[in-house]
């Protein structure tokens, strides 16, 4: 049984890379998981390698009864999306794993220049709960196998994630259109 | 022999779910069952297959499902592994004799020793509706267990939680 994404990449997706490129990367990750800490340098190995020949999407995928501090960091992410640090907030959290409890949150949110005040508010009424589940929900309905799961053109990938394996399936593959 | 498959009766069973009580598939008729047969408790990933289903449990629950995972792990390790993992729905124990349960839906390593990774969705009828047999080492998601349950016909009562 191959899984699909089942949802394209849309204008709603957090992205890197050409809309209209000829290969398509999407992640579903956890912030506090340790495996997607050990892809993200990976990931940014194979932008860079690919350059204008991918687009790159992350999608959350918070596994919370596993991992306490995962929801919000989830949250924090589309916080700092709202205000256009998506991509420095991702950074932030996958490179600082060992703390991501809210009042170090608020502090990378600060160091963005986003307000803090502002971020702790968000934190506390999970204001953008509705988005990080939509993006949850996407990936149950893909096939999300734990974390990271990649799909490689819009097809689940099932082998190893390391740079040389994930550029290989992106360049042996056509983009899957998505399925409905 | 491949694993039972669309139309066939699922054998029922008895099987300790903790130290001292047992359930049976035929105490849950009236809801659609999703079985989760997997080799062993403490898989060394995180996202394992049962902690994914357990993060996914509430999908399961909109239509009205119990989900059940059953290994050839003992009683007390799957209370130990449930408690570490904080899953939300129960192990049962296919342990004497062992595989006789797993055996009986063709999703047993006699190799091994342990049971497959493979999913069967089960009607409010006790009639495996889908089922998937997944190589060993990949986890399945759960995107074919929630295409399955919502083909099932809406049972007369579904039990499901409010």
């Amino acid at each position: 049984m191959t899984s699909y994404l089942t949802r394209p990449i849309g204008p709603d997706d957090h992205t890197m890379g050409p809309p209209d490129a000829p290969h398509q990367l999407v992640e579903y990750g956890d912030y506090e998981c340790p495996y997607c800490g050990a892809a993200h340098p990976i990931v940014k190995s194979v932008q860079h390698r690919m350059g204008d020949a991918l687009l790159f999407a992350f999608r959350h995928f918070p596994l919370t009864q596993v991992h306490p501090h995962a929801e919000h960091a989830a949250e924090i992410a589309e916080a700092a999306g709202e205000r256009g640090r998506f991509w420095a907030m991702h950074d932030i959290l996958f490179t600082h794993q060992y703390a991501l409890d809210d009042d170090s949150l608020v502090v990378y949110a600060a160091r963005l220049g986003i307000d803090p005040g502002w971020a702790r508010w968000v934190l506390q009424t999970h204001a953008f709960a509705d988005r990080v589940h939509e993006d949850f929900l996407s990936g149950v309905r893909s096939g999300v196998n734990g974390t990271p799961t990649f799909f490689v053109n819009g097809v689940r990938h099932d082998g190893p994630w390391d740079e040389a394996s994930l550029i290989e399936a992106l360049r042996t593959s056509a983009v899957f259109a998505g399925r409905r | 022999m491949p694993i039972l498959g669309r139309g066939i009766e699922a054998p029922d069973f008895n099987l300790h779910v903790t130290p001292d009580q047992t359930l049976s598939l035929s105490e849950l008729r009236g809801r659609p069952v999703v079985l989760a047969f997997y080799p062993a408790d403490w898989s060394p990933v995180c996202g394992d297959e049962l902690g994914l289903f357990n993060e996914i449990l509430p999908e399961f629950q909109r239509h009205g499902a119990e989900l059940l995972g059953i290994s050839v792990d003992g009683v007390w390790c799957h209370k130990a592994y449930a408690e570490a993992r904080r899953l939300r729905f129960p192990l049962l124990s296919d342990f004497e004799p062992k595989g006789e349960v797993s055996r009986a839906y063709n999703a047993y390593r006699k190799r091994d020793g342990f049971s497959e990774r493979a999913l069967f969705v089960i009607d409010s009828d006790g009639v495996v509706r889908w089922s998937y047999l997944s190589p060993v080492d990949v986890n399945p998601g759960a995107d074919g267990v929630l295409a399955a349950l919502e083909e099932l016909p809406s049972p007369a009562h579904t039990g499901a939680p409010s």
